[in-house]
């Protein structure tokens, strides 16, 4: 492989890599923490998106009108959570159905509220020399790094994350030691949906907001969820890496259709060699290490 | 309930009613109702692999569209009688080779519970991405084109025969075929249900590893129920596309996959009826907003489903079942109410 190829390549992995990574992240903390595979993950990104594009062509600078759209978003699951979502707590197919029921409704709306069509926003920051692509992919593999790098700060070091993980392992125990479980859950649905929100503000200038915007990132989300497994950070970042490697080794070659091809299809067979996603295959790992040694 | 006379007697009065609507409402009614009757099986087989296996496919759709888009293939390609009765059978034999290789995958792999769930959406959501683009003149087979998101026009009627011998079933034919395939599809799926095979189903339902324990082959007993849903939607795709003479990718959107979850979930998932009963209403509901230019049918259905799921977890039919019994051992005042054995309750309808 010549240089500019290996170049492109390299382009083409951080662009796939950070999509999944944004688009998987906010499921995978909902998911991973509370155990609820939200449906209408897709129009929390939908949220976020509009948010963003509505507050930018009312003059606001790009930066604080993703800000708004993130804020929104988490404000939105905020009050789902509330209303809805608690009620769901241990009933994962019965919680899939339900989101599933708000995404339908939270599409049509924006339908009938907003029309098919929303305005744009251009890519910023012009384009890159030598490899074809915009500046603006490599702000966003860096902002999905960050996002892993804050996701772990909160979880490992904040007394927060320390609740929090706590409630995930054990609710019981954790409520008998005065966590508030109840305001942990709804803490953490609200930085899921924010997380969703982030990744809808994001692309916002790169893919057309239409309101089946949200459908376009579920593919990516839910495969990287399943083959990661319930692990939050190792999981996404290990799948992403994966799946991202495949795609965009196979889009460099054939084209995005195949690459997308290609990642199902290696999806599939690592979860038929993992079916408790690549975590699983860690926590195995370690537990026979544990033995051994 | 299930066995009751009175059961019995409101189904045949319930299949009279449809049968009879052709008659009272026009040969449109019969266009339309043929379409709902379609969705109905499709219903149907959801019905039947979540509430009597807890095998959760939000990915009935697959099975259906892919029956479609192969019927249309191939009788586009050979418009002859004989041409036609092999493309009907040869669909829904493509539609349940589909369903067997998926499950057999998912299945013997381990994947269990959610993750099927998610596979299964995530299959058809790929099937809409890649029927979606095939819009250009490469991707046609035979003089069958694909055609992208335009969807593949000119599928011809419904036909059975060998040679010059055979019917071409017309309008008000391919409604009765509809809701025949229908009934004969429910009485089929009653007699499993209540046989051996049907409560080794229901307890893999229950435990699974503990159906596992008792010799069961659970596995299989799981790709068996599988397999055989996909060929019930198959055969509803089927039904669905010869009526239209028509199939494009929106049947495998995430829209169209909602709806036989919407379905099941508000008719209840363990009543076959129920699910029937909620999909010809629904449709119904929404083809009415529809034709009366309101874009509100999503939101209604949508809201439907998550007070449904809140409220009453089961769905409506289960629960005017307990309500029948409630009232009826209230009737009876005897003194020790017999307890309805639990297996018998879990497969009536």
């Amino acid at each position: 492989m010549t240089g500019a190829g290996l170049l492109n390549f390299g382009f083409e992995f951080v662009e796939i890599f950070a999509f999944i990574v944004l688009a998987t992240v906010g499921l995978a903390v909902i998911f991973g923490m509370m155990g609820i595979i939200n449906l209408a993950h897709g129009e929390f990104i939908l949220v976020g998106a509009y948010a963003t594009t509505f507050t930018f062509a009312a003059g606001l600078p790009l930066p604080l009108a993703m800000l708004t759209g993130v804020v929104l978003t988490a404000v939105y699951g905020l009050v789902l959570e509330r209303l809805i979502v608690r009620h769901l707590y241990g009933r994962l197919l019965d919680s899939m159905v339900v989101t599933w029921g708000i995404s339908l409704v939270m599409i049509q709306l924006t339908r009938i509220v907003f029309g098919n069509t929303a305005p744009g926003i251009g890519i910023p920051f012009g384009q890159l020399p030598i490899v074809d692509g915009p500046v603006y992919y490599l702000v966003l593999a860096a902002v999905a790094v960050g996002v892993l790098g804050g996701l772990y700060a909160l979880f490992m070091w904040t007394e927060f994350g320390i609740r929090a993980r706590a409630t995930m392992q054990d609710e019981a125990t954790a409520r008998s030691m005065g966590v508030d479980t109840d305001r942990m859950y709804m803490s953490t649905f609200a930085v899921g949906s924010g997380l969703a929100g982030l990744a809808g503000a994001l692309y916002a200038p790169v893919m057309t907001v239409t309101p089946e915007y949200g459908t376009g990132f579920l593919v990516e989300a839910f495969v990287a969820v399943v083959v990661g497994g319930a692990s939050v950070l190792v999981g996404t970042v290990l799948a992403s890496g994966l799946l991202g490697t495949v795609n965009a080794a196979v889009t460099n070659v054939a084209g995005t259709f195949m690459g997308q091809v290609a990642m199902l299809i290696a999806a599939i067979v690592a979860i038929r060699l993992m079916p408790d996603g690549i975590t699983g295959v860690l926590a195995d790992w370690r537990e026979n290490r544990g033995e051994s040694q | 309930m299930g066995n009751s006379s009175a059961f019995w007697l409101g189904l045949a009065v319930a299949v009279a009613v449809l049968a009879a609507l052709p008659a009272l409402f026009g040969l449109y009614a019969a266009e339309v109702g043929a379409v709902f009757l379609a969705y109905a099986l499709l219903g149907m087989s959801l019905a039947f692999i979540w509430g009597y296996c807890g095998i959760l496919s939000f990915g009935q759709v697959a099975f259906f569209g892919v029956a479609g888009y192969a019927f249309g293939i191939i009788a586009i390609n050979a418009t002859t009688l004989t041409g036609l009765t092999l493309a009907l059978l040869a669909s829904i034999a493509v539609s349940t080779a589909f369903a067997a290789a998926l499950g057999y995958f998912m299945f013997y792999g381990g994947v269990r519970d959610v993750y099927v769930t998610i596979l299964t959406l995530v299959v058809a959501l790929v099937l809409y991405t890649f029927m979606g683009q095939t819009a250009g003149g490469e991707w046609s087979v035979g003089d069958a084109r694909l055609g992208g998101f335009n969807g593949m026009s000119g599928v011809p009627d419904l036909a059975v025969g060998i040679g010059s011998t055979g019917v071409e079933i017309g309008l008000l034919g391919h409604y009765y075929v509809t809701l025949g395939a229908l009934v004969v599809t429910y009485l089929g799926l009653r007699a499993l249900v209540n046989s051996q095979f049907g409560y080794a189903m229901i307890a893999t339902r229950e435990d699974e590893d503990r159906t596992a324990m008792f010799g069961y082959d659970t596995t299989f007993i799981k790709l068996v129920v599988f397999t055989i849903g996909g060929a019930i939607a198959g055969l509803g795709g089927v039904l669905f596309t010869t009526q239209n003479n028509y199939v494009d990718p929106s049947v495998f959107g995430i829209t169209a996959a909602a709806l036989p979850v919407v379905w099941a979930s508000v008719g209840g998932r363990t009543s076959l009826i129920g699910t029937v009963g909620a999909a010809l209403a629904i449709q119904f509901v929404d083809y009415r907003l529809a034709l009366s230019g309101s874009e509100w049918a999503l939101v209604v259905i949508g809201s439907l489903l998550v007070f449904v799921v809140l409220v009453m977890p089961e769905g409506i039919a289960p629960r005017l079942h307990e309500y029948v019994l409630e009232s009826r051992e209230d009737a009876d005042s005897s003194p020790v109410p017999p307890d309805p054995p639990a297996a018998a309750e879990e497969v009536s309808d």
